[in-house]
């Protein structure tokens, strides 16, 4: 199954199983969506489910949150992350905060989903990540879809939870394939270990998860241990009892992330990783992030401004040279 | 409208047609990548608007590379920014949906739709308070006409009174959602029709785009205010190279390209001004030619080099280094 057929699959379910299930946003209907993660749905349900907006995305946010007050389970879609930037005051000010200000009173069970991150060649205002600003705002729940299986059942999770869920996609994940385990319930709040190892702890998460897996054989080849890898699946909240399990047992832990290195979700989680766990060190972290500059159009410098599997590879060695492997 | 005029017009259209298929086809072979929204069909609406409207600040979308042409940007610079290569204008960096190039006035270039209604009206604020006359024209489509930004603009720039046109290509389409399908006019002047004069064109017809656009910058000219133009035309491929556009029929498409511009262009020029066929010819072999040696120079122009990557995020002058 491909990740965007486990997508359409999830909101399928849902949609079949709740009719108070609607989804919003541009050319999720008649077209199908731009990744076709809904096609098909809209000959099932119908156009007062599947909702074609205008190109409205701060109204599309805060229609979805309005929705949620009034009864239904929205799930948004904004077709490209940057975009979501117009409905930031929505999600920010009023899908995140709306619960506490009524101290509990208001519950909004609802889903914004958009892709993100460096497909090809989509220029600087078609390419950037927002795991750093979401995971700064209290009130929103934070799930990175890296995985078919997790899409599936993450997703699914989200929409039929009370609580207000940012669901993140990867522009280069919507054709990847793999397995989903319809008969095993999966805990979206759980980080996933991708492969198990005794000398390092990778993580990471959405499509960065893929190129580190493609550079683990040549670092253990390269230093002669192995690798244990973390796809962390909810970045917020962060699952730190994974990641303390790992780290524990390596001593050695590197994150990876796509994002631009200043300010990245990355800093959090290695901060978190010296404060907790700094007496179970052997390495200082390594970091492996964006360049801190917007997304050039010319192929060979996206791929400069973003950590490939390459890179990966020797930093990784590199680093574990210098430190005793 | 003069004959000379006429015929650069015609030029340009050409011009911009046969660039738009040569980015199609190296598109196809792998020599451009990302977003690509091609003109075709809409060279009536692009090149008379911006003919039209010689001087003064241009603002477009991502569907601009025959905008910038017309401006008179370099169509092999255009086309080498296509292809991603650092003689292109933006040296690779910015690709096919951002084309700038301030010394003519042309801001591009923005992908995010809408996002440059509210820089055209700041543009046209500080024009209006340095006394500078030319006026600002903003272009976007029909579908941008949904947006917070466009009616915060109207408010803003009626208000204001500024020296401003707004130009909105009304191809009936955003990506593959009908226009009458997410607003309730078909005409989107209705809703700039409260704020300010607006005015209505065939955007199939170069001659009566060039003629509104010219009436309508006397107008802003005045000091009273902006002026809403909406021109109705018909973009013959998909939304970008991404998308197969099969939401229109086939009649629809018929029908749409039985008005096509560069063919009405063409016999305005032999039957109204009298250019005899050898001149016509001589425009087309010219185009042609233009384009030729375009992807020509796109193709053997050299990559940017990958310090590149670090520079023109900060003006060096303000002393910004990123480390
Ligand atoms: C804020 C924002 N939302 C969504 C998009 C994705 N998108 C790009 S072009 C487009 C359709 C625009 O339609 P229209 O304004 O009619 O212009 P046209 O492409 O027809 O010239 C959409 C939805 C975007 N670029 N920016
Ligand atoms: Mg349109």
């Amino acid at each position: 199954m491909l990740y965007r057929e486990a997508l359409n699959r999830a909101l399928d379910e849902t949609m079949e199983m709740d009719p108070d299930v609607v989804v919003l946003g541009e050319d999720v209907g008649l077209y199908g969506g731009s990744y076709r993660v809904t096609e098909g749905l809209v000959a099932k349900y119908g156009e007062r489910r599947l909702i074609d907006t205008p190109i409205a995305e701060l109204s599309i946010v805060g229609n979805a949150v309005g929705m949620a007050m009034g009864g239904l389970r929205p799930v948004a879609e904004i077709m490209t992350a940057n975009f979501s930037l117009l409905a930031f005051d929505q999600i920010v000010n009023h899908m995140s905060k709306l619960r506490y200000m009524s101290a509990g009173k208001i519950t909004l069970p609802m889903v914004v989903r958009f892709p993100q991150g460096v497909s090809r060649q989509l220029a600087a205002q078609h390419s950037e990540s927002y795991e750093q600003m979401l995971c700064a705002v209290p009130g929103l729940t934070v799930f990175a879809a890296g995985d078919v299986n997790y899409a599936y059942h993450a997703l699914k999770r989200a929409i039929l939870m009370d609580d207000p869920v940012i669901f993140i996609e990867h522009e280069l994940l919507y054709n990847k394939k793999g397995e989903v385990d319809f008969n095993t319930e999966l805990d979206p709040f759980r980080a996933r270990i991708v492969k198990e190892g005794e000398d390092i702890t990778i993580i990471s998460y959405l499509k960065m998860v893929d190129d580190v897996m493609e550079a683990v054989p040549r670092i253990e080849e390269g230093l002669g241990v192995s690798c244990e890898v973390i796809d962390l699946c909810s970045l917020n909240p962060i699952d730190f009892e994974t990641i303390a399990k790992s780290v524990e047992k390596s001593g050695r832990v590197v994150v990876v992330e796509e994002d631009h290195r200043t300010g990245g979700y990355g800093s959090q989680v290695v901060s978190r990783i010296c404060e907790e766990l700094f007496f179970t060190l052997d390495a200082p972290p390594l970091r492996i992030a964006g360049e801190d500059v917007p997304i050039p159009y010319n192929r060979s410098l996206e791929l400069l401004s973003i950590p490939t599997p390459d890179k990966i590879a020797v930093q990784i060695t590199e680093w574990g040279r210098k430190n005793g492997l | 409208m003069n004959k000379l005029l006429a015929e650069e017009i015609y030029y340009y259209m050409v011009l911009g047609r046969r660039f738009e298929y040569a980015a199609k086809e190296h598109y196809m072979r792998g020599d451009i990548s990302g977003f690509l929204h091609l003109d075709i069909g809409q060279e009536a609406l692009s090149v008379g608007a911006v003919k039209a409207f010689e001087k003064g600040d241009l603002f477009s979308t991502y569907r601009e590379h025959v905008m910038a042409i017309a401006r008179g940007m370099e169509p092999r610079a255009v086309m080498a920014e296509l292809f991603g290569r650092v003689t292109g204008v933006s040296r690779g960096k910015g690709g096919s949906m951002h084309l700038f190039d301030p010394s003519r006035f042309f801001y591009g270039g923005d992908a995010i739709v809408g996002g440059q209604i509210p820089n055209a009206v700041g543009c046209a604020y500080a024009r209006k308070y340095r006394g500078e006359e030319d006026g600002v024209m903003v272009v976007f489509g029909d579908g941008a006409t949904n947006g917070g930004a466009f009616f915060e603009s109207l408010n803003i720039a009626s208000t204001w009174r500024l020296p401003l046109i707004f130009l909105c290509e009304n191809n009936r389409y955003a990506i593959g959602t009908e226009i009458t399908r997410v607003s309730p006019f078909l005409h989107q002047a209705e809703k700039a029709a409260p704020y300010m004069p607006t005015m209505e064109v065939d955007g199939m017809d170069a001659i009566a785009v060039y003629e509104t656009v010219k009436e309508a910058q006397k107008e802003i000219q005045k000091g009273r205010g902006p002026i809403f133009i909406e021109a109705f035309t018909c973009r013959y491929e998909g939304h970008s190279m991404s998308d197969p556009g099969n939401y229109r029929s086939p009649q629809e498409m018929q029908i749409c390209k039985s008005k096509d511009p560069i063919e009405r262009m063409r016999s305005v020029l032999l039957e109204k001004f009298g250019t005899d066929k050898q001149m016509v010819e001589s425009l087309e072999r010219r185009a042609e030619k233009a384009v030729e040696e375009a992807v020509e120079f796109a193709a053997s122009s050299p990559e940017p080099e990958p310090t590149e990557l670090y520079e023109d995020i900060f003006c060096k002058r303000c002393g910004n280094v990123v480390s």
